[in-house]
């Protein structure tokens, strides 16, 4: 919200010292979030005085002006369509510069000398106006600077408010605000009622129940048509960024902003009947200004006449019934809707107006008739007109009570953590307009003013105590707490293990969003995906049910900056496609050479093997690598021959594989592409240790090799000679495995070497020869594998 | 004898390696050798000849022993010297093998953050990122309609649920689940419908709860202030505005002198020289109502913090797309 200093000065003193009033109204709730001046800096731009209009003996649309600045009179070309004999108008001199960085020079124009340039109110940066010369009130003197003359060297204040603080969106509720704060009076500018003229009153009904008890209006007949606002009105206006209309639109927003009491003028001979406060009826509908037609719902309050509804109660008015260039006869609404009734109601249709904004924080119940006063006050100014009795409608219901609220003096020190003292606590709460009364010992009864809508319970009253007495005096005072002893588990390895484990493998972390593009992530994993009823643009529309797609992305964008090995991993939850429902999972993406480029070792590509060691480091956090088991099946994403489904007994929590070639394809990624993804929970949660005695006697070693198919798993291999072998086989280790013309097409050689030992001792080579040959034995019987000989 | 020693001597000298030494040793000193050969000789002399001549033998052998033993160790140290020398390598050229990766930025922070509350005796929670209104909402006191729902601009499930657009859910189901005394942080991700330089659609959100009798907004303060002290290792200013947040009452906005320039004013802090960093503020009764706890009898403050937004003071990052955008060479200068 724009508030101009020069404006709160009519309502309280505000101190010379800009800086200093805006960080106080920063340190009480009210954020000055930006300090502008009222117009650009405009030196050498005065008022001009046309004397004389010649046409330009060689350009049709310019004219040759002579120009008094008060001093001389100057020859200046102007283009201007609305330039006359008498008009006053800016007038940039000879080196001046203008906001848009045009410098005035001395020129000549077709041939013609110019001393200086005529302006428009958009050529000084003060509106978007440029139709024509900025047309001056006639009462300023040429010659005057500008600025001085306009009243322009006012600051305006750009304040942040926060939505329960809807009393401060006036300058009448930031003057209250500062009065309370400086402890000065305040002067709101004198408001006297309008003696009417007329006994005429506009029937209005009121059908809303406490959405609206009271209704004022006034009718006002006889308005000069196409009447303008003063200059001071215009520029107040614009200063608070709202552009000028009329003088009835232009009053009711004056008095908006000055007393925050949101008014609509009608024009009465557009009304049927009366008005009518009602709820929309099912199936109602409301043209918009915008053309749109919006279907109501009946928790709308509506304005209605006797034939056709008029606008939306508290969020805007109808185009039909509105002012117009040719109205003459007005009627002033000055109405109270209730803040519940309002809230939320116009954002439905995308409707947030300075209307809306106002009632559905609240405005003050006992300020319409003044507003309507204040407003008929000025309308009579600038577009004359005869006024009618001020009417206020009023239902049986109440609007909002203004109960008193119990406050503890002991409560406020005890919230707060701060000695306040009790006179200090209650003058505070003075300050705000606070009836504050004795109640039982160190205990006052408080009644907010009528404008305080965010003041219910004692905690509010705190809080402002607080405002006043400044966050700043409360001091910082750590609690007292007992030192309790914080968990810190050993059956579940922290992510923070994990992440580590893959950082010091050469893996960077990565954070991909969430929601991730339909189609992509469809394509790799073809099944349900959660998704989002708004989702900010179609790339991230659904949420994702794996990381693969965001890392993929990452990998990709990696890629074509020209990073040629990639290694990323994310920790995160993916969701599910039925319900979203949360799954935290720690996945890699793996592209490139196997190691860094680098000296000594040859530039080889990443393979299966390279990233499952990785995976199986991961795993191994778990202290059971020999409950995770590798098995090949088939996943959408992955390549066919290339894919293994992670198990932990028998439960899956994961898969690694290399990404299927059509993938890297189309997602155009330098194929081979490596990805894992294990659920962190059911992978990473583990025993913790118990000790086994360790043998004092020597293993003894035994080597085998076997010939066996080739599409034989050697995780088979070795769990039948973990069978065969028995308790005494310590270790398992694949040696070798070679293929080629010594063996049969379709088999291959696997060595594997056995290491044997008992616990309680010494084993013999009898008895080690005797454990070979039964796995021997069992390896050709279950399958077929035939012995290689040494 | 002295013309055979003199000779061996010799020959000694001028053994090229240790197998040319050894050759010697064996032709001079070995069972079939020259001063065998002559020991063995001793025996058809007469006992005085042989006592003088068998002295003599005794005396060259032993010289020449240790003229051997002396030539091995000078060729010994010679071979040292040369496989040391051969074996020498360019200790400048960079080692070999994978090379470490690195955290995330933001992992790093809220890591270093963990750390620091839980010194603080903080309890780290958590709790589901796909809400219900209920707990985004209501239960902290922001009913449907309420004008702070605008400012959430919040992500929707075609069943009604949503994209938690804050951390403080989980204090709602924290305190649905423990009694006070409770004292937790809460990172995690949070999500609204907002893009531009200072907004992505999704960030990173620390809450902090806690509850307990006789909890103070003074205590709020020095916690606050404390960690931030810790965060930046600096004797950062602080200041707390009066704001509005409907589960805090009263509630404020925290602000820290800037970091990058110490408070004269920079292009970081728009030349406030302040940074507003948090949201904090007393537990609403409300909430607490919500939940079943005495709000006479406990009393608590929260906060809650963005730790992208801190992790790029941290680290003078100029823009939060930076942090998801994923590129090496951005993320490659947290190693």
């Amino acid at each position: 919200m724009k508030i101009s200093l020069q404006w709160l000065r009519d309502w309280t003193d505000t101190g010379t010292d800009v800086r200093g009033l805006a960080h106080a109204l920063t340190m009480v709730g009210l954020e000055v979030e930006a300090i502008q001046p009222a117009a650009p800096p405009l030196a050498s731009v005065v008022v001009g005085e046309v004397k004389s209009i010649a046409r330009h003996p060689d350009a049709e649309k310019l004219n040759v002006c002579r120009v008094w600045n008060g001093l001389e009179e100057l020859q200046i070309v102007c283009g201007a369509p609305n330039v006359r004999v008498g008009m006053k108008a800016p007038l940039a001199l000879i080196g001046a510069k203008l906001p848009n960085g045009a410098e005035i020079k001395q020129a000549k124009l077709r041939g013609v000398e110019s001393s200086g340039m005529l302006c428009s109110a958009r050529e000084l940066g003060l509106s978007d106006d440029a139709s024509g010369l900025f047309d001056l009130p006639a009462e300023l003197t040429a010659g005057q600077e500008l600025i001085a003359a306009l009243g322009l060297d006012d600051t305006i204040f750009e304040i942040n408010l926060t939505p329960n603080r809807g009393d401060c969106m006036s300058v009448a509720g930031v003057a209250r605000e500062v009065a309370a704060l400086r402890q000065q009076a305040l002067h709101p500018p004198a408001t006297k009622a309008v003696e009417p003229k007329t006994t005429e009153r506009f029937a209005v009904r009121l059908e809303g129940g406490n959405g609206c008890p009271k209704f004022v209006s006034r009718v006002i007949r006889g308005i000069r048509p196409n009447a303008q606002s003063p200059l001071w009105m215009r520029e107040r206006l614009r200063r608070a960024g709202l552009r000028p209309i009329s003088a009835v639109v232009d009053v009711t927003n004056y008095v908006m902003l000055e007393l925050g009491q949101p008014l609509h003028g009608y024009d009465l001979d557009k009304l049927n009947g009366s008005i009518i406060v009602r709820f929309a009826r099912a199936g109602e509908t409301l043209k918009m200004l915008d053309g749109r037609v919006i279907e109501l719902t009946p928790d709308i309050l509506m304005i209605a006449d006797e034939r056709t509804l008029l606008g939306m109660a508290g969020v805007m008015g109808g185009e039909d019934s509105g002012i117009s260039d040719g109205t003459t006869n007005v009627l002033l609404e000055g109405a109270f809707f209730t803040p519940s009734i309002v809230a939320g109601r116009g954002r439905r249709y995308g409707l947030i107006t300075d209307a809306s904004q106002r009632f559905e924080r609240g405005v003050d119940p006992e300020l319409q008739e003044r507003a309507i006063e204040r407003a008929t006050q000025l309308l009579l100014d600038s577009a004359g007109g005869t006024p009618a009795p001020i009417d206020v409608t009023r239902t049986a219901e109440r609007y909002p009570a203004r109960s008193p609220i119990r406050v503890r003096h002991q409560r406020i020190q005890h919230v707060l953590g701060a000695p306040i003292a009790a006179d200090i606590a209650a003058e505070c709460l003075t300050r705000l307009g606070m009836k504050v009364e004795p109640a039982a010992s160190d205990t006052w009864s408080v009644t907010p003013p009528s404008w305080r809508f965010d003041i219910g319970i004692e905690e509010d009253l705190i809080e402002e105590v607080a405002r006043l007495y400044g966050f700043d005096n409360i001091p910082e005072r750590h609690e007292i707490a007992a030192q309790r002893m914080q968990p810190w588990t050993e059956t579940r390895v922290r992510n923070e293990r994990a992440g580590d484990l893959l950082v010091d493998r050469g893996y960077q972390e990565a954070i991909t969003y969430s929601f991730t593009e339909p189609a992509t992530q469809a394509l790799l994993l073809p099944e349900p995906a959660f998704a989002l009823a708004n989702p900010i643009s179609a790339e991230l529309a659904v949420m994702r049910v794996s990381l693969w797609p965001g890392l993929l992305q990452a990998l990709g964008s990696n890629q074509r900056r020209q990073q040629q090995r990639v290694r990323l991993f994310e920790i995160g939850r993916r969701y599910a496609g039925a319900d979203g429902a949360e799954t935290e999972v720690i996945a890699g993406v793996v592209s490139g050479s196997a190691l860094p480029e680098q000296w000594g070792t040859e530039p080889i590509k990443v393979d299966f093997f390279d990233v499952k060691s990785d995976v199986e480091a991961l795993l191994g956090l778990s202290g059971e690598p020999a409950q995770f088991r590798f098995v090949p099946e088939q996943h959408p994403a992955l390549h066919p021959g290339q894919s293994a489904r992670i198990s932990r007994g028998e439960r899956p929590v994961g898969w690694l594989g290399a990404l299927h070639p059509e993938h890297s394809r189309r997602l155009d990624l330098t194929y081979p592409v490596f990805v894992f993804e294990v659920e962190t929970q059911s992978a990473l949660s583990r025993d913790i240790p118990v000790f086994a005695e360790i043998s004092r006697y020597p293993a003894i070693g035994r080597d085998i090799a076997v010939i066996v198919d080739e599409g034989l798993p050697a995780e088979a291999l070795l769990a039948t000679v973990r069978e065969a072998a028995g308790a005494l086989l310590q270790g398992l280790t694949v040696l070798s495995i070679y293929r080629g013309h010594q063996f049969e097409k379709g088999k291959k050689s696997i060595a594997l070497g056995l290491q044997l030992q008992d616990t309680s001792r010494t084993l013999t080579d009898s008895e080690a020869d005797a454990i070979v040959a039964r796995v021997i034995e069992q390896l050709k019987l279950k399958l077929h594998a035939t012995i290689r000989d040494k | 004898m002295q013309s055979l020693v003199e000779a061996a001597r010799a020959e000694i000298a001028r053994a090229a390696n240790i197998e040319e030494l050894e050759q010697i040793r064996v032709r001079l000193l070995g069972k079939k050798g020259e001063i065998t050969a002559q020991l063995k000789s001793l025996g058809s002399m007469d006992h005085e000849a042989r006592k003088a001549a068998g002295a003599q033998i005794n005396e060259a052998k032993e010289a020449l022993s240790a003229a051997l033993d002396a030539r091995r160790a000078a060729l010994e140290s010679e071979r040292l010297a040369a496989q040391l020398a051969s074996d020498t390598v360019d200790v400048t050229l960079p080692g070999r093998g994978q090379g470490l990766g690195g955290l995330h930025p933001v992992t790093r922070s809220r890591r270093r953050i963990e750390q620091i509350f839980r010194g603080g005796g903080f309890t780290v929670a958590d709790g589901p990122e796909i809400e219900d209104d209920w707990h985004n909402f209501e239960a902290l006191n922001i009913p449907a309609d309420h004008p702070a729902r605008a400012m959430h601009d919040t992500f929707y499930f075609g069943d009604g649920r949503l994209l938690r657009t804050h951390t403080s859910p989980v204090q709602v189901r924290y305190l649905q689940a423990h009694q006070p005394p409770v004292r937790i942080i809460v990172p995690g991700r949070v999500y609204r419908n907002d893009s531009d330089m200072t907004h992505t659609p999704m960030f990173h959100q620390l809450e902090g709860l806690v509850v307990d009798e006789g909890i103070s907004f003074a205590n709020l303060k020095a916690v606050l202030h404390g960690f931030m002290q810790e965060f930046f290792e600096k004797d950062v200013g602080m200041r707390l505005r009066p704001s509005y947040f409907p589960f805090t009452e009263p509630s404020a906005e925290v602000d820290i002198s800037c970091v990058a320039c110490g408070g004269n004013g920079c292009r970081v802090c728009k030349h406030t020289g302040w940074l507003e960093v948090a949201g904090c503020g007393v537990v609403h009764p409300n909430v607490l109502k919500a939940v079943n706890i005495d709000s006479e009898r406990y009393t608590g403050y929260a906060f809650g913090f963005g730790i992208d937004r801190l992790t790029m003071l941290r680290y003078d990052v100029n823009d939060l797309r930076l942090f998801f955008e994923n590129d090496l060479r951005f993320l490659r200068q947290f190693a």
